[in-house]
């Protein structure tokens, strides 16, 4: 029989491995996005993957040139982000600063079904709906390209930004907005003269993380953006990001070990270095601008 | 006009722009499911759900993926869950106020924002090819695991937060260790959040389709899996298989197989939120 003690001891062990497995998966994604990416440098000059504006690593003719890539993602997440931030963040103005309480609580929920639906069903209402739809007002819009794509993506990420900005408006103290309707402030002067510079911090990271999650998004793309790595910031235009250029390479059939296999990997580690240099950055700014009110 | 009202009708035209947005998201949704239902109800029929894959698309069904669905359900379930609670129960009640725990603490957050296409080339590498796993349903569940674990912790330590130290000390008080505290006060006190937290992360290892791409899910398997070990097909992936091909009766294949995905995530979240109000409502220390 072992004793109480030790039992204690062993359990607390047990969690405690349980908690390191968190530390062990990022040094496994680093690890792993390193070592292939290395093995891809080795081949690859990191002079022509930065400067290279072509990337056809699947043709004879071969190029390694990141910036297609890049365009591609940073085109479809400008277009997600200008359609998520306005109308999240009218929102969350309007949910936490106008609307009645019951009407928030009914609400909130609602919204974050939109989070809820699998982003493999949002490419498709990109393809079959938005798509058919753009072309009616765009003439000569082909059937994949970056505006449907990144609208879509847009809708999606809307609750990420109301819901966040909502919570950082909602948890400010009461007292602040009496004193702004004290002094005879309307409901929208105090929302944008008093609230939101007071939550901005909150606000801030909301967008934040709007993007990254914008430029790590792939079904969406993968679908109704198409497979074109071409130079261009043209919304009209078919763009592959670099998500979608990971699908791509990963359904076909490319041998382990060589180059072209090794792109997903430079590819990626690619993505990981901006979203977690978002990540940090917006953890940067939780901690150094959230004022505390008592 | 007086400042006084325009700023009056600047106020108003604000609520109602405020208004406007709100419904937009929704309506979009409700125009959304709507087109999925015309297009995809009709073709949902028996056949459709018990049908292996096929290369005509009348004939189709999504037996192999919905049963691969439940299977990386459940074997996800039994990997994540005990993880990600014993996880977060040590960051909470054990875990010590020191530099080494803000590290564990930021690191969660990043995990959270790691794309999940990326955890799908942790998975490609560790898995499928170091523990020689290769595409099945085991390496699947793992990486599913792991994109999900953030979630899971958050959950339990949010719940485990809101138990109030009243409670420790009673337990403490009557000469209970740390751990029979814990398992006999703490997480029964605290199984609402912990329950809401874990079906919303099942619910969003059921929906992805990138990471399970990556390690090498198959778009087309002709047979149903019976062990861990087989290779597997979801629904997320026969979506997009049949989403990315030109012929019209494949995307209504893909809407009626979208529809049966919408019910399986909406009653998943539906039950969470169930639970998250019941549990709030009862619990008013």
């Amino acid at each position: 029989m072992i004793s109480r003690k030790k039992k204690e001891r062993i359990i607390e062990g047990v969690l405690a491995f349980c908690g390191f497995t968190t530390i062990l998966t990022t040094v496994g994604i680093i690890w792993v996005l390193l070592s292939e990416s290395l093995s891809f440098f080795s081949d690859v000059s990191l002079f022509d993957f930065l400067t290279d504006k072509e990337w056809t690593p699947l043709f004879t003719q071969k190029h390694y040139g990141i910036l297609p890539l890049l365009s591609g993602t940073f085109l479809t997440t400008f277009i997600a982000v200008v359609t998520a931030v306005p109308i999240g963040i009218t929102i969350a103005i309007y949910l936490s600063e106008y609307a009645p309480k019951s009407f928030r609580r009914n609400v909130k929920p609602a919204l974050e079904l939109l989070a809820a639906v699998p982003t493999v069903v949002y490419g498709f209402f990109a393809l079959t709906v938005v798509t058919p739809f753009l072309q009616t007002i765009i003439p000569g819009l082909g059937s994949f390209n970056a505006l449907s794509a990144g609208l879509v993506m847009g809708i999606m990420i809307i609750p990420l930004v109301s819901s966040l900005s909502e919570d950082a408006l909602f948890a400010l103290p009461k007292s602040l907005r009496e004193a702004s309707y004290g002094m005879g402030a309307t409901r929208f002067q105090t929302a944008f003269r008093v609230a939101v510079p007071a939550a901005s911090s909150g606000i801030v990271v909301s967008v934040i993380l709007a993007v990254a999650r914008a430029l790590g998004e792939t079904m969406v793309v993968a679908i109704a953006a198409g497979q074109q790595p071409v130079l261009t910031l043209d919304p009209r235009d078919s763009v592959e990001t670099i998500t979608a250029y990971i699908v791509q390479v990963s359904l076909g059939d490319v041998q382990h070990g060589s180059v072209e296999y090794r792109t997903i990997f430079a590819a990626g580690m690619t993505l990981f270095v901006f979203t977690f240099a978002l990540n940090q950055f917006s953890y940067w700014i939780k901690k150094k601008y959230q004022e505390k009110y008592e | 006009m007086s400042n006084l009202s325009i700023n009056r009708i600047i106020d108003t035209a604000f609520k109602y722009a405020g208004i406007f947005c709100t419904f937009l998201g929704l309506a979009l949704l409700a125009l959304f499911i709507g087109d999925i239902l015309i297009d995809g109800f009709h073709r949902i029929d028996w056949d459709f759900l018990t049908n292996l894959p096929s290369r005509r698309a009348e004939k189709a069904g999504i037996l192999t993926a919905w049963t691969g669905t439940a299977w990386i359900l459940g074997l996800t379930s039994i990997i994540a869950i005990p993880l990600g609670v014993a996880a977060g129960i040590y960051l909470q009640e054990y875990g010590k106020k020191n530099r080494l725990a803000s590290f564990v603490e930021v690191n969660i957050a990043n995990l959270a924002g790691v794309p999940s296409i990326l955890y799908g080339l942790l998975g490609l590498e560790i898995f499928g090819r170091v523990l020689h796993l290769g595409g099945s349903l085991l390496a699947g569940a793992f990486t599913l695991s792991l994109l999900i674990l953030p979630i899971i912790i958050v959950a339990t330590r949010e719940a485990l937060k809101a138990v109030p130290n009243s409670l420790r000390e009673a337990s403490y008080g009557m000469g209970a260790t740390k751990w029979q505290t814990i398992w006999l006060q703490i997480l029964p006190a605290a199984s609402g959040g912990v329950l809401t937290g874990i079906i919303l992360a099942l619910s969003r290892a059921v929906g992805e389709t990138a990471p399970l791409i990556v390690i090498g899910a198959l778009a087309y398997v002709p047979f149903v899996a019976t062990s861990p070990m087989d290779e597997f097909t979801v629904m997320p992936m026969q979506i997009f298989n049949w989403v990315s091909r030109p012929q019209h009766e494949f995307l209504v294949n893909g809407a009626a197989a979208i529809i049966i995905l919408l019910v399986i995530t909406f009653a998943m979240n539906g039950i969470a939120i169930y639970l998250r109000n019941k549990w709030q409502k009862k619990v008013n220390w």
